[in-house]
């Protein structure tokens, strides 16, 4: 019986359209990347059915720990600059140029206008291991006290960039006291409109927020 | 043409300017490319943070020294409820805004929760509100209120969650208010009728 040959086909495939997809992907992710930029504490925000997002520019963000210190950060680095100018006006820091260039690229920071100075002349390594004890930014109820130093950043960054929105992103177990003394600032500033940072869940169903998304379920 | 014959290999010729070389495959080995594509995918996989942070807005109440007594607007006692948010994520609440002296608000207590939490309290309200609106002892513009005092000890997870309740259930008016001594001392007073630290 004659043998029955298969024809013997080569195993190489054209891998063409795989690179192609590959890089389709690629490009996807590295356009839809943004990087996480650099916080100095872990935050746990708590959830909510709000699905506002957060405006892409011009955010002031004051984070707060669940241990009640408070970090303030810009997102531009162009409205730092001019806010850390007008900070060592304002204050009489003394900075030097390099000091505020370490600022205007920096990310939040939680200290005292007194530790200010030290803290932007370290390198950033050494600024790192500086937030995990920091004291945060002083505050208080009232925005006439000189104690209330979160009343002077969100002032002066105010002034360098009126159409900063405020966000808050405190953790989830940070005491009311601490939320309660930002907002009371806030409301000394007149601002009685701000954001507050909160992850996504879902609608239980149900209830009138339910029905309001789902208009046809209704029974 | 002007072209010189270069090939002196003897040989045949093709024909007039026509190069003999040897005929190489275009095709080049792509698998190391995908692997590298993969690998840069991955990569960005990992470190991208799709969902973007999604925010609750929030308006607090005009304040100003300046405002007299009569100009701010007051509520109907009978369409409010009061919240006290304290320790341990309990919610202590009462009908009413507490400030008749000689009838203290009768406080219960209650959790976040899907079921018979203060979800329920609140839909309750809403409901007892509109029956006095059909029976005509509430005015049509009147609306259930939410009153939302956290005391020192709550979390700002409790009073993130009290807001959520509100949007959830549709409450259009609610106030984050201070919370006075007297609601303090209702919690001390119920903390010790039921004898919890």
């Amino acid at each position: 019986m004659p043998k029955l040959k298969m024809p013997r086909k080569s195993t190489h495939v054209d891998m063409t359209a795989m690179c192609d997809v590959a890089f389709l992907l690629l490009t996807f992710f590295m356009l839809a990347t943004k990087f996480k930029p650099d916080e100095p504490v872990t935050v746990t925000t708590p959830n909510s059915i709000s699905e506002i997002p957060l405006p892409d520019a011009d955010i002031m963000m004051i984070t707060v720990d669940p241990k009640g210190r408070i970090f303030f950060s810009v997102d531009n680095p162009k409205v730092r600059e001019d806010l850390i100018n007008d900070m060592d006006e304002y204050k009489k820091l003394g900075l030097t140029d390099a000091e505020k260039r370490a600022f205007a690229v920096g990310a939040s920071v939680g200290v005292p206008f007194s530790q200010l100075k030290s803290y932007l002349a370290a390198d950033p390594t050494q600024q790192k291991e500086f937030d995990k004890t920091a004291t945060g930014i002083p505050t208080d109820t009232t925005v006439e006290s000189e104690k209330n130093e979160l009343a002077a950043w969100i002032r002066t960054a105010r002034n360098a960039n009126p159409k900063l929105r405020i966000t808050i992103k405190a953790d989830a177990d940070a005491g009311y006291p601490d939320i309660k003394k930002i907002i009371s600032t806030l409301e000394g500033w007149k601002i009685f409109k701000f954001n507050l940072i909160t992850g996504l869940k879902a609608v239980p169903p149900g209830t009138a927020a339910y029905d309001l998304q789902n208009p046809g379920m209704k029974k | 043409m002007a072209e010189m014959d270069t090939s002196s290999s003897g040989g045949h010729k093709k024909g007039p300017g026509v190069k003999k070389g040897k005929k190489l495959s275009t095709r080049i080995d792509l698998t190391p490319m995908v692997d590298l594509g993969f690998l840069l995918i991955t990569f960005f996989m990992y470190t991208t943070t799709m969902s973007k942070p999604k925010t609750m807005e929030i308006n607090m109440p005009y304040k100003d020294e300046n405002i007299k007594e009569e100009e701010q607007s007051k509520v109907k006692s009978s369409t409010v409820i009061t919240v006290l948010l304290s320790k341990e994520h309990r919610i202590y609440y009462y009908e009413g805004i507490g400030d008749d002296p000689t009838k203290p608000p009768q406080l219960s207590v209650t959790y976040f929760k899907q079921k018979d939490g203060i979800r329920d309290v609140i839909i309750n309200k809403k409901k007892a509100v509109e029956e006095l609106k059909a029976q005509g002892a509430l005015a049509a513009k009147d609306q259930a209120t939410i009153i939302i005092k956290p005391d020192e000890t709550s979390t700002y997870e409790d009073l993130v969650n009290m807001l959520d309740e509100m949007s959830i259930n549709d409450v259009k008016v609610y106030a984050i208010v201070d919370i006075t001594p007297v609601d303090k001392e209702f919690i001390t007073a119920t903390e010790q009728a039921n004898n919890v630290q």
